[in-house]
This record gives C-alpha cells, sequence and structure tokens, in this order.
C-alpha cells in the first residue's frame, strides 16, 4: 500500500475519533445542566468512585511522601540541605504527585470498571432497552459518572496531600531523625495556598477526564467480551495518557514563565 | 402480496425503508401496514436484517430513507421530546431480556413506569411491578431477585413483564423464544398471545421459530436480501408456493436462498 494513503489514512481515522469524543462529550456536558437529574444514580457514583478508592489512593500516597522524603534526603544531605525536605515534599506533593498518582490509579480502578460496565450494557442490549424505555442513556449512565469524577476526585486528591505529607513527617521524624515541631512548621512555612488550589483543580479536570474515556470507551464497545476487554484497555490506557498531557498544559498555565 | 391489511388506518407503517452499514445494504425498501391489535411475525434467515428493522422503528437507529410512521404520525428525525412520547407507546421484549443488572426484578419491571411517571412514588412502583409478574406467571418472592439469579425462561418472563408494565398500545417481540426449552418455549408463547389478547395490543415480532411465528402471529412476512418478500395470513404460510418461503419454513439447505458462509 502507498505509504502516503497509509499515513492519511491513520490521520483522518485519529481525527474522526477525536470528533465523536468532541460530540460525546458536548452532549454528554449538555445533558449535565438539563432535566431529568438522577441524584440517586450521582451518589452511587460518588461513593464508587470516592469512597471505594481511598484505600489505593491513600496507599499510592503514604508511600509516595515516604519515598519523596528519603530520596530528598539522600540528595539534600550533599548540600547540607536538609531543611528543605518538608518544602520538597509538601510542593511536589500538592502541585504534582498527588493529583497525577491519584488519576493514574482512579483511571486504572475507575475508567477500567466503568467501560466494562457500560460496554456490558451495549453488548447485552441494555442500553437500547433504556432508550424504549423513555430513558436517555446520556442522562443514565454518562452523566452521574461524569458529575462524580468532577467532584471526588479533588477530595480524593486532598486527601491524598494530607497522608502523602504525613508519610514525608514519618520518615523525616522516625527514620532521619529531625524535629517532629520544626519539620510541621517547615511544612506550613512552605506550603501555599495556591499549589493546593492548583492540585485540586488539575484533580477536577482529571476525574472529568477518567469519567469521560470510561463512558466513552464502553458506551461504543461491540462485539461481545472481546470489544469489552478493549474498551476498557482503550479505557484506562488513553485516560493515563490525557491524564499526562491536561498536567502538563495545566502546569504550564499555572506555574509556566 | 397482500401488505396492506383490511382494517382502516394502521397503527404502523413502514415505507420504502432502507438502511446500510457502510457498503453492506441491509434493508433495500421494507414496507409494511400493520393495523390495530394486529400481531405480526417476520422471518427470516440470520443477517437478513430483522433487528434492524425493529431498531429503526423503536428509534435506537435511524434508517437512510423511507418512513416511519406510528398511528399517522412520522417518527424518524423527532426531537428526543416528541420521540419519548412516541416511545411510551411502546413495550419491547429483548433476544436476551437486555434486564439491569445492577437492579433488582421489580425495578426492572417498573423501569418505565418510573421513568415516565417520575410522580410515582417507589413503594407504588413496586405494587404496579408485582402485578406485572403475576400476569407472567411469576411470584412477588421473584421481585426482589436479581436478575442474575433467574433462569433464561424467568428473564425472558420478566423482560415480557417489563415490556407490558407500562400497558403499552404497541408491543415487540425480539427472537421471544430463542435459546428456551421447547416447554418454555411455549409457555412464553401462550404468555404473548394472552397478553396480546387480553391487553389488546398490536404486536411486531421477529422470530427464525416457525411453531413461535404460526401459533403468535395472525399474518407472517418474510424478510429476504432486505425485502419483505412475502407477506400473508399464519395459516397460509405452509401453502404458499412461494420458493424462500418454502424452504425456510421447511429448513430446507437446498433452495433459492443461499446460506452466506462469509461475511
Amino acid at each position: 500500500m502507498n505509504l502516503l494513503a497509509l499515513i492519511g489514512g491513520v490521520v483522518l481515522a485519529f481525527l474522526a475519533h477525536v470528533g465523536r469524543l468532541t460530540i460525546f462529550a458536548g452532549t454528554a456536558l449538555s445533558h449535565c445542566v438539563r432535566p431529568p437529574f438522577f441524584p440517586r444514580l450521582i451518589l452511587r457514583q460518588m461513593v464508587d468512585i470516592g469512597f471505594y478508592s481511598l484505600p489505593v489512593v491513600g496507599l499510592t500516597a503514604i508511600f509516595s511522601g515516604m519515598v519523596l522524603a528519603l530520596q530528598s534526603y539522600t540528595g539534600f544531605s550533599r548540600f547540607s540541605a536538609e531543611s528543605a525536605i518538608a518544602d520538597v515534599v509538601v510542593v511536589s506533593l500538592t502541585r504534582e504527585l498527588g493529583p497525577v498518582l491519584a488519576g493514574l490509579m482512579v483511571a486504572g480502578r475507575i475508567g477500567a470498571s466503568m467501560a466494562a460496565e457500560i460496554g456490558t450494557m451495549r453488548v447485552t442490549e441494555q442500553i437500547d432497552a433504556l432508550t424504549t424505555l423513555s430513558t436517555n442513556p446520556f442522562k443514565y449512565l454518562i452523566v452521574p459518572r461524569l458529575i462524580a469524577g468532577l467532584l471526588m476526585l479533588p477530595l480524593l486528591v486532598l486527601t491524598a496531600d494530607i497522608i502523602g505529607v504525613a508519610g514525608g513527617f514519618v520518615v523525616s521524624v522516625y527514620k532521619l531523625g529531625f524535629n517532629p515541631t520544626t519539620y510541621i512548621n517547615n511544612t506550613y512555612d512552605f506550603m501555599k495556598a495556591f499549589d493546593v488550589v492548583s492540585g485540586l483543580i488539575k484533580a477536577a479536570a482529571f476525574g472529568f477526564v477518567i469519567a469521560l474515556m470510561g463512558c466513552y470507551n464502553g458506551y461504543h464497545s461491540k462485539g461481545g467480551a472481546q470489544g469489552v476487554g478493549a474498551a476498557t484497555t482503550n479505557a484506562v490506557v488513553s485516560a493515563s495518557i490525557i491524564i499526562l498531557v491536561v498536567n502538563y498544559v495545566l502546569t504550564e498555565f499555572f506555574f509556566g514563565t | 402480496m397482500n401488505n396492506t391489511p383490511t382494517s382502516a388506518a394502521p397503527k404502523i407503517r413502514l415505507k420504502d425503508m432502507t438502511k446500510s452499514f457502510g457498503p453492506k445494504s441491509v434493508l433495500t425498501g421494507v414496507s409494511l401496514d400493520i393495523s390495530p391489535g394486529e400481531s405480526v411475525v417476520v422471518i427470516g434467515g440470520s443477517g437478513t436484517g430483522k433487528s434492524v428493522m425493529l431498531k429503526c422503528i423503536l428509534g435506537i437507529m435511524e434508517p437512510d430513507a423511507g418512513v416511519v410512521e406510528v398511528d399517522g404520525e412520522k417518527v424518524i428525525g423527532l426531537s428526543p421530546v416528541k420521540r419519548d412520547a412516541v416511545n411510551a407507546k411502546f413495550g419491547m421484549l429483548f433476544q436476551g431480556g437486555a434486564l439491569f443488572d445492577s437492579l433488582p426484578v421489580w425495578e426492572n419491571v417498573a423501569f418505565g413506569l418510573m421513568a415516565r411517571n417520575r410522580r410515582m412514588s417507589r413503594d407504588e412502583a413496586r405494587t404496579h411491578a408485582v402485578e406485572s409478574l403475576a400476569k407472567v406467571g411469576l411470584t412477588p418472592d421473584v421481585a426482589d431477585l436479581a436478575p442474575s439469579e433467574l433462569s433464561g425462561g424467568m428473564q425472558k418472563r420478566v423482560g415480557l413483564a417489563r415490556a407490558i408494565a407500562s400497558k403499552p398500545d404497541i408491543i415487540f417481540f425480539d427472537e421471544p423464544t430463542t435459546g428456551l426449552d421447547p416447554i418454555m418455549a411455549d409457555v412464553i408463547n401462550d404468555l404473548i398471545i394472552t397478553c396480546v389478547r387480553d391487553l389488546k395490543i398490536t404486536a411486531l415480532s421477529i422470530t427464525h421459530d416457525m411453531h413461535s411465528a404460526r401459533k403468535i402471529g395472525d399474518r407472517i412476512a418474510m424478510l429476504h436480501e432486505g425485502k419483505l418478500i412475502w407477506i400473508g395470513p399464519a395459516a397460509d404460510v405452509d401453502k404458499t408456493d412461494n420458493p424462500f418461503v418454502q424452504q425456510f419454513v421447511h429448513g430446507r439447505a437446498e433452495g433459492p436462498i443461499k446460506m452466506q458462509v462469509r461475511r
């Protein structure tokens, strides 16, 4: 096959995919502000995304904070700059590691489950059944997940920030011998409200991306169990990549020179 | 071809409906009138477009061309609100049941009721659901089970209870007896006949099962290569000299219908 035709075909397929995703997101957002709403479903998704993701996000945060303190000490001790550890831990966690790691973990847990659930509903005609029962699938399936993702990721990240800083504190105080009061004071001195806020804004964006990619891939899955499997994989991979891209864009926006 | 039923205005009218997927033409001009209270069964081989035809009527798919009328109203391209009003006249029994796994049986049955009347309390909806379950021979203790706890036959019955729960004007059956043992298939056929007759519902069914087609249909139509090639009273399906119908009815490999072994 002609190489140019091959490249052109790939580019056209990619653009068509982006177009479909944009239309899907636009349709979903338009349904977010139009009744009827399903508060019970939104609440259920909030519990699924927020509460049940807490253990995995908490574990990720605490070990990240601990490793960060340990690694920073290894590097900073060469320059007698150990006092900056509290700064590094709190700034890294609130600005970057908290939102990104929580986003990636939730993408794996929730994005996959959304794609699998909606994909199964698609291939077993449950989504068609919704339409015949006068229920818009976007309102019933997509909107609750998008709203829950948007609201719960910032709460998860706020919790992850606290747990991560606590992890850094534990290693710094009990392993590296820092004075606890000094460490906490340093943390407070170096932490800026904007660092936390920017991380929470990122988290809201990541929550939206995770729910969108999970729903989009599930909604368009076809071909039985294999199709649902592919949709699940695509949901996690695409959400993870988009999270990293969006993270760069938002970091550039908030902190770029 | 006897396409036009004897009575007055049709409940459902399809005229020259076409639908393609890429280069593959699935429906190439389907025309059919269904009278109020009539039960029409569409037969045809796998992949001939029976389900696509049904989905085009239900609004799940949009036909490429042609007309779909319900009670004299053209329903293609309606706004979502108007489409919901049309769909409120419909009940649908899906081939696999399409019950919602995340909801207990009673919520599955009452789903359409609660969706169309959002002021209905859950207690009231549950009462209606249990009544509908009774109509299909299921006891109230089934109401709180999950769909995954039911056998295939019971899932079909729950699907039928869901389809009749909101007292539809028109009901669609997609392969209602597929995958069931002969006794359960006949039970489902009897339930369909009872529901359609008692509730005076117009019915459109698609099936491969000729025993079921003869039993539940007033008229039978055969879909082949995207067109209805024969329509007639159910009693005539065994008498017709149409070679396509003959081959299908008698399940012969030899004949004018050549089975595609590749897509």
